[in-house]
């Protein structure tokens, strides 16, 4: 802790706190104090530093990430980690809707549960809750992977394209075109690394379901319609 | 002996005006195959618009300036409110969002070329951003959508200005779509879709929903870009005064308001011809928005739908916008609906003058394809020309009308230099019917 640069936002703008942590040469290990729930902390990050947020965070906290390590001590509000394109968010608390929306790669963990529409329009993120997730997670989800610990609400993976969700609780409902999927060797191979990447051990990989696109909306049909 | 039935004078086929052939046509066609029609460009029926409206022009009461000798400045400059990098057009007419992915890179180019030329921007689309738009276009405005195909950090800090897509005049309140056909392996991975399906955008942003959330949104894209480049808020004309004023609470630049005649590349027939309000009658509540708030000017307000010359220009900045968009227009220029292409819209069904297809990527001049013979056939150099001398061309006929009024600039044009030729002009825009003093809503005749 004692070689952690300190930001705190008690004494200083949302502005002069993101410049500080923005740009190729910023460089160690930061902490931010007094987050109070502020928006947009810590986007649009792009060298590979080490961020403490020490406390509540708002909308979009660590948005469009690229290499950095956020960690967010606390919960954080809508859109956390949005269209991240690499490196690594942890929300140790709850996270609440959208999270990691867009998501284009890097991995994002939540400790506690998440809200509804997590992984929305995701395209390469990889998403760990280890609670549970809301209703419409993964809507229009393209690619990357999703893996719930806990339960899943109503529409799960509504008009999913190729992303892949692992689901170990109960799923209140699939979405249109969501179906579960045959576990293949290679996917209890990816999972297992997701899990172990987010560090939980407690939940053995196969005790996991794998819901995917059954790609019956590719193509539109009329027999079709009344899923749309 | 005679035959009198051949003297009885029979009545000629008649056609009803409910049930009219394109109206049969397009129940056989919805019988045949179960699915709604699905076209490009805008809408086609006849509409109050800015042929609606006159220049008074200049005499005794008024004075006009010198063509050709006296000044008629053009340039505008865009994201003044917030954007610690405003941008400046040299003329107040810019190319408005169309996506890689609908167009052909061959077109996308032209395009960067003729509006660099002349010294405007261009716009990305639902698609993301290609190296060859950002490499031939000075001034380029990155398209913030729903989707958020190929949205990313480094391409959001390369662009001039990024535009929140909330609407499009052909289809508020619809999502994008591309059809299979122009889902190209390029396409395709540029939106992480697999190729060739059908792909429906969403229509609604997926991480927020309503204006105080857009704020939010608006303060982190600003964040990310070092408050460097002017936000722009991009809705399709519908309640015109309360989503402006909603888009300048929320923190936009720039408001763009596109109405029902603006082209679309992929829309359902259904909603280019019976969602949205024209723009002529969107400007003027627009405009009282921002004067309502005190932020006419300051926010500044680009209009599109069915721009097409230096008239219509002039009387949409007249009526209180500060810059134009064109779409339609700018794929005319390159050369869509050429009489050259006759023989092979034939085969397609069509005719120069009424091609629409431009959801299906079989387009002859090139430009809304993704089969590289097709796009081949458009030289991006060539196309660009052709831009840059159409858009030469509307800002001269623009100046020709604000000389004709004795007015140093394009923006001094004002509501008063026109009259209104029907009495639906009228009251859309408030200004008088040619020859009175008077619009529907006003006292006295
Ligand atoms: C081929 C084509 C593709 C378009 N793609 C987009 C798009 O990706 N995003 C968007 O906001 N608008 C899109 N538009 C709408 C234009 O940005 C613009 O609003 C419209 O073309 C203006 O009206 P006009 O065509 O009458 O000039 C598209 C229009 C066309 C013709």
């Amino acid at each position: 802790m004692s070689n952690m640069q300190e930001i705190d936002l008690a004494e200083c703008t949302l502005r002069d706190a993101n410049s500080q942590l923005q740009g190729e040469d910023v460089t160690g290990a930061w902490v931010i104090r007094n987050p109070r729930g502020r928006h947009a902390l810590a986007v649009g990050l792009t060298a590979p530093v080490d961020v403490l947020v020490d406390g509540q965070a708002g909308y979009y906290a660590a948005g469009m990430n690229q290499r950095a390590n956020v960690t967010i001590n606390g919960n954080a509000g809508p859109g956390v980690a949005e269209n991240m394109m690499s490196g690594r968010v942890h929300v140790s608390g709850n996270a609440s809707m959208a999270a990691g929306a867009t998501g284009h790669g890097g991995l994002l963990v939540i400790d506690g549960d998440a809200g509804a529409r997590c992984g929305i329009s995701m395209k390469g993120i990889d998403i760990v809750v280890r609670g549970s997730v809301g209703h419409m997670s993964a809507f229009m989800a393209q690619s990357g992977t999703l893996v719930v610990c806990g339960e899943a609400g109503e529409a799960l993976g509504d008009s999913l394209y190729e992303a892949k969700l692992f689901v170990r609780g109960d799923v209140k409902s699939l979405g249109a075109d969501c179906e579960e999927k045959e576990m293949t060797p290679q996917d209890l191979a990816h999972l297992q690394s997701l899990l172990d990447r987010a560090g939980i051990t407690e939940y053995p990989a196969d005790s996991f379901r794998l819901y995917g696109s059954a790609r019956r909306l590719y193509h539109f049909h009329v027999d079709n319609a009344a899923a749309y | 002996m005679t035959d009198n039935s051949k003297k009885i004078p029979r009545t000629k086929p008649r056609f009803s005006a409910t049930f009219d052939p394109f109206t049969i046509s397009e129940i056989q066609r919805a019988a045949a195959t179960g699915i709604y029609d699905i076209r490009g460009a805008g809408t086609k029926r006849k509409l109050p618009h800015f042929d609606d409206l006159l220049f008074l022009g200049a005499s005794i009461s008024r004075y006009p300036l010198e063509g050709y000798r006296e000044r008629c400045d053009t340039d505008v400059v865009l994201g003044t409110r917030f954007a610690r990098k405003p941008i400046r057009l040299k003329t107040p007419v810019t190319i408005a969002g169309m996506s890689f992915g609908a167009l052909s890179a061959q077109a996308k180019e032209a395009l960067g070329r003729g509006a660099s030329a002349v010294g405007t921007s261009t716009t990305t689309g639902d698609g993301g951003m290609t190296p060859e738009e950002r490499g031939h276009s000075s001034i380029l405005v990155y398209q913030y959508l729903p989707s958020r195909y190929g949205m990313n950090p480094d391409d959001l800090r390369r662009a001039d200005a990024i535009e929140v897509v909330v609407g499009q005049g052909a289809k508020p309140g619809g999502g994008g779509m591309l059809l299979g056909q122009k889902i190209s392996s390029r396409v395709a991975k540029m939106r992480d879709l697999p190729e060739g399906i059908d792909q429906r955008s969403a229509c609604r942003h997926p991480d927020w929903t309503g204006p105080d959330d857009l704020e939010i949104k608006i303060e982190e894209l600003r964040e990310i870009t070092n408050w460097e480049k002017p936000i722009y808020l991009k809705i399709g004309a519908s309640r015109p005064y309360y989503d402006v004023s909603l888009a300048v609470k929320a923190g936009a630049d720039v408001v763009v308001l596109d109405g029902m005649q603006g082209g679309t590349a992929a829309t359902q027939e259904v909603f280019i011809e019976h969602v949205g309000l024209p723009i002529l009658s969107a400007i003027r509540s627009a405009v009282q928005a921002l004067q309502d708030l005190g932020m006419h000017r300051k926010v500044q307000l680009i209009v599109s739908g069915g721009i097409r010359s230096g008239a219509d220009m002039a009387k949409a900045l007249a009526l209180g916008a500060d810059a134009v968009a064109i779409g339609t227009a700018a794929l005319v220029a390159l050369g869509d609906q050429s009489p050259d292409l006759a023989e092979e819209y034939a085969r397609l069904g069509t005719v120069p003058g009424a091609y629409d297809d431009w959801q299906d990527g079989r387009d002859p001049a090139g430009i809304t394809t993704q089969d590289p013979e097709l796009a081949a056939r458009l030289d991006p150099v060539l196309g660009g020309r052709r831009i840059a001398n159409y858009l030469s061309v509307m800002t001269m006929e623009a100046q020709a009308i604000a000389r004709a009024c004795g007015k140093s600039h394009l923006h001094n044009l004002e509501p008063e230099d026109m009259v209104a030729l029907t009495m639906e002009a009228a009251a859309m825009t408030r200004i008088p019917l040619a020859g009175t003093e008077w619009y529907p809503g006003k006292g006295s005749f």
